[in-house]
């Protein structure tokens, strides 16, 4: 995030007002002058189908919920995150603002935002932020700044991780070995939206709103099941068995780190047209039509693979749009069901001992039952 | 498929050697190895060949087991930062390492936290710190050499960390001696790497190589071609040779071999194998695949097969339950972890409640920086300022026992043939749970229902004798043998320990849980009562007794989640490894 301008405040419930940290690009890190990484581009994965449309639908849609990729080491599940974040669209935000508010919605914004009288908009990229393994709690959910404590005696909020992937994303690898207490921390955060830090006798609150993306291998440790419904979206990526798209594979990732600059030069154009793919499916989004019979077929697919409660239908609808918007329809088709129904449904079936058949297999049954083509 | 130039027999030793000098060609884009050695002259002098390769000035870091994630990734180095009063970082092992080598000891015994960490740090190439009020991205290129000391096949490094690096090797059978290389010779390779250039094809045929030898992860195919590079710079040529393809072949490729190609006997799993592309896939964006192609990869093949491992499939075997235990850690590791006694791990953070114990060093640190902020707020007051939220508390994880639970088939049929080298097969597993200070309980099943003719005890005489004394006959109730077992488990699990079932049985069920006789209802009800069994996560073991194995034990095995051991084929070795591999870690 870029940051420029008066220093912003952030404000603590007891009306104590103090001086948040000014530009954290600036202060983090000692090797921060070291040239960005170039990253793989998106647009030259080769296979992953789902989890690169579902990574699509969620950053059409942010509300969406999550997703939560599950494959055997190797697959380049991260490699295909860290691609989206090069990329996504840049956002607007306002300038200098910590938790890069939104100017265009006045409801949502952070104290210390709600309070200035003028709020200059700028360009800042989608923040997509990596919540490493190791990370102690106080750089998660923000704390005091130790060095002003030390130096100055002064009591300074530090945003942390969830600070920063506010209007973005939070990516956790080996999401299935976080400690418990983080894993609470962020069901708590995802529910209320908000993030509330309580130290050193001060209280403050800000925004917390993020795609959670995480991934993991389901071998090595299972995921709680209130942590797995947060998610909206569940693919699982495999290696890819046949041999002409494994070559593939290996053959692009050798050229890429041979020589980044100029393979990313040769893909520029297709991620261009992915990001213009985004940006018109984000505009057609609220008018993509859903009818009332595509209702009723969310509902019977729902019921007839028994999800709890209701938040199933909800994110089938929900992702069947903006699959639709991707694709460039109005209305939302069978069509759009049938091939979103897995990953949106397939983390939320209970769990039945007795039948053995792999979670995809039983949406697919049921989709042959209640849609049949 | 043997051409004139079929590849010499393998040398183990200067393989291995080469492996040294590659790793230090390239460390970064090699990973690393896996050395499997004791403690010797064979895995000094390997590493010695290794540091002499490097340029001076490298780092060369070890890393200790056990290591906490401040050592590991870095934090705040308190001592400094309170001199100083501005926040001052310490950089972990992994940052320090930077260029250089890292030495993981005792790497087979490596918590699965430590090695996804280490992992994320070399899939990422920096340190991403996010710790103590520190935000900071160190880079972080090394090589890791990973010490691993098992004896047991079971035991292994973490599997995410094996598959990062490229070479596996066992030096325990070399000759030290042996293992010698030209540090100039390597130095002088690394200059002209960058130049090495590849044939069109090899990406191709090295991909083929590790698909027929059922390699999935597609890094190995990635190392090998890197490792080919890194042997041409070795040698001097200025393009890939068949010479070097096969050395990669045989370095990265065949330790990783799941199956071996062209030999269909005794598979356990066989994983899908693609079909010869050479006839079947539409090649239409690839380039025809020449003669030359075809007889690249058969050299690579055979040359890979040359190297296989001895005992493979049955190395492989033990090797995959014992990943399949140790995917079972996290789950039954939670129990445990809120026990006021044991090995303590770490800290967590709470309220001091009854029994709970203070961590005082990290309680401390915690509330240091904070101390001139919170003597500003009110002058007078202790020396030392804690707040509740500084308070860190110790964890304990408190080693269980296991209590094995064998459920035998009493029934007529196992009787007939192999109750009584059962028996025998059983006291052996007796002897290696007095060993380890197993618990015992005995389930047998005959006739019209299950009974538990000894219930968990630690008296390993009880339980022989109460075998000892079990007579055969009847029909067999195998559903109800299971329910039992079942229950026993759920129980033992209850009062604190680990369920291990070992079932004898020849399979041939004929009465069904409602005690009606007839195999098809019985063998159905059989597998309705093991699945519970799988879902629960319960280790087991199925010998099956039988003369000629039935493919309905091997289907009951797996619907059991157990692993399966005929008993024909079980000599006392393969019967102590079985149960070994099938115990839950612990």
């Amino acid at each position: 995030m870029d940051a420029s301008g008066p220093e912003p405040r952030a404000v603590s419930a007891e009306g104590v007002s103090v001086a948040a940290k000014p530009a954290a690009a600036r202060k983090r890190g000692g090797a921060a002058s070291r040239p960005a990484r170039l990253v793989f581009p998106f647009s030259a994965i080769v296979g992953q189908d789902e989890m690169k449309l579902a990574l699509l639908i969620a950053a059409v849609d942010p509300a969406i919920g999550g997703v939560l990729v599950f494959g055997d080491r190797g697959t380049g599940k991260s490699t295909t995150v860290r691609a989206l974040a090069a990329l996504l669209p840049p956002m607007r935000a306002v300038a200098g603002c910590a938790f890069a508010c939104d100017p265009g919605r006045p409801a949502g914004l952070c104290e210390a935002c709600r309070a200035s009288s003028r709020r200059v908009a700028v360009q800042v990229p989608v923040p997509v932020v990596d919540l490493p393994l190791g990370a102690t709690e106080d750089r998660v959910t923000g704390a005091l700044d130790i060095e002003r404590a030390l130096a100055e005696g002064v009591k300074a909020f530090e945003p942390g991780l969830l600070a920063r992937a506010h209007r973005g994303f939070l990516y956790i690898d080996e999401v299935n070995l976080l400690e418990d207490h983080l894993v609470d921390l962020l069901l708590d955060v995802a529910a209320s939206g908000e993030n509330v830090v309580e130290r050193e006798g001060i209280s403050i609150r800000h925004p917390a709103r993020f795609v959670l993306i995480g991934s993991g291998n389901p071998e090595e440790g299972e995921l709680r099941p209130q942590l797995t419904d947060r998610f909206g979206l569940a693919v699982e990526v495999r290696t890819p068995k046949d041999l002409p798209t494994r070559i593939e594979v290996v053959r692009r990732r050798d050229a890429f780190e041979r020589d980044p600059r100029r393979f990313v030069a040769a893909w520029a154009r297709e991620e261009a047209a992915t990001r213009r793919r985004i940006l018109a499916a984000r505009r057609l989004l609220p008018k993509v039509r859903v009818t009332d019979a595509t209702l009723a077929d969310t509902a019977k697919l729902c019921l007839a693979l028994g999800t709890d409660g209701l938040r199933g239908e909800l994110t089938l609808m929900r992702t069947a749009r903006a699959l639709a918007a991707l694709e460039g329809d109005a209305e939302v088709t069978v069509a759009h069901l049938r091939r979103i129904a897995a990953p949106a449904l397939r983390h939320r079936l209970r769990r039945d001992p007795l039948d053995e058949a792999v979670a995809g297999t039983r949406v697919e049954r049921a989709l042959a039952e209640v849609l049949p083509p | 498929m043997q051409d004139a130039g079929s590849p010499p027999a393998v040398d183990a030793a200067a393989d291995a050697a080469l492996a040294a000098c590659l790793l230090a060609i390239d460390p970064v884009g090699l990973g690393g190895a896996v050395l499997r050695a004791a403690p010797g002259p064979a895995r000094d002098a390997w590493l010695g060949l290794l540091r002499a390769g490097l340029t001076p000035g490298e780092p060369w870091r070890r890393l200790p087991l056990g290591i906490p994630d401040s050592r590991l990734l870095g934090g705040l180095d308190l001592s400094a930062t309170l001199a100083a009063g501005r926040p001052v970082a310490e950089r972990g092992v992994l940052a320090d390492a930077h260029g250089g080598i890292v030495v993981a000891a005792m790497a087979e015994r490596m918590e699965t936290p430590t090695a996804a960490r280490i992992c994320a740090v070399m899939d990422a190439r920096e340190v991403a710190v996010q710790r103590d009020g520190l935000a900071a991205r160190q880079p972080a290129d090394f090589g890791l050499v990973a010490l691993d000391e098992g004896i047991a096949p079971e035991e292994v490094v973490p599997a995410a960390l094996r598959a990062r690096l490229a070479f596996h090797l066992d030096l325990t059978t070399l000759p030290p001696a042996a293992l010698r290389g030209d540090a100039a010779a390597i130095r002088a390779a690394r200059q002209r790497l960058p130049g090495v250039t590849a044939e069109e094809g090899l990406v191709e045929a090295l991909c083929g190589v590790a698909a027929s030898l059922g390699v999935e992860d597609l890094r190995a195919p990635l190392f090998a071609l890197r490792a080919a590079r890194a042997a041409a710079a070795l040698a001097g040529h200025a393009v890939v040779t068949k010479e070097d393809a096969g050395l990669a072949a045989r370095l990265v490729l065949a330790p990783r071999a799941m199956t071996v190609p062209m030999d269909d006997d005794a598979q356990p799993e066989p994983p899908p194998e693609p079909e010869q592309p050479k006839d079947e896939t539409p090649r239409d964006d690839q380039p025809e695949r020449g003669p030359d192609q075809q007889e690249l990869q058969e050299i690579l093949v055979a040359a890979a097969k040359a190297a296989l491992p001895t005992g493979l499939l049955e190395t492989l075997q033990l090797r995959d339950a014992a990943r399949k235990r140790q995917g079972a850690e996290g789950r039954a590791g939670q129990r445990r972890n809120a026990a006021l006694r044991g090995r303590p791990v770490g800290t967590f953070a709470g309220p001091l409640r009854a029994g709970a114990r203070l961590a005082l060093v990290e309680t401390l640190r915690n509330a240091a920086p904070w101390q001139a902020v919170r003597r500003r707020e009110n002058a007078a007051g202790p020396p030392i300022r804690v707040r509740m939220e500084d308070i860190r508390l110790r964890r304990f994880r408190h080693q269980t026992g296991t209590t094995a639970i064998f459920v035998v088939d009493a029934s007529g049929s196992a009787a007939l043939h192999r109750l009584a080298e059962a028996k025998g097969a059983v006291e052996m597993l007796l002897a290696d749970c007095y060993v380890r200070r197993d618990q015992v309980a005995v389930v047998a099943f005959r006739g019209k229902a299950a009974e538990i003719l000894l219930p968990p005890t630690p008296s390993l005489v009880r339980a022989k004798r109460s075998l000892a004394g079990l007579p055969g006959g009847g029909p067999t109730p195998l559903a109800s043998g299971l329910d039992a077992a079942a229950a026993l488990a759920a129980e033992t699990s209850r009062r604190g320990r680990t369920p291990l079932l070992v079932l004898l049985t020849d399979g041939r069920a004929n009465i069904a849980r409602d005690g009606t006789a007839g195999r098809p209802v019985a063998e159905e009800d059989a597998l309705s009562a093991a699945a519970p069994i799988r879902a629960a996560g319960i280790a087991a073991l199925l010998l099956d007794t039988a003369p000629r194995p039935h493919p309905y034990a091997k289907r009951l095995a797996d619907a059991m989640g157990a692993r399966y051991l005929p008993l024909p084929a079980a000599d006392a070795a393969r019967l102590s490894g079985a149960v070994a591999a099938a115990r839950p870690a612990g």
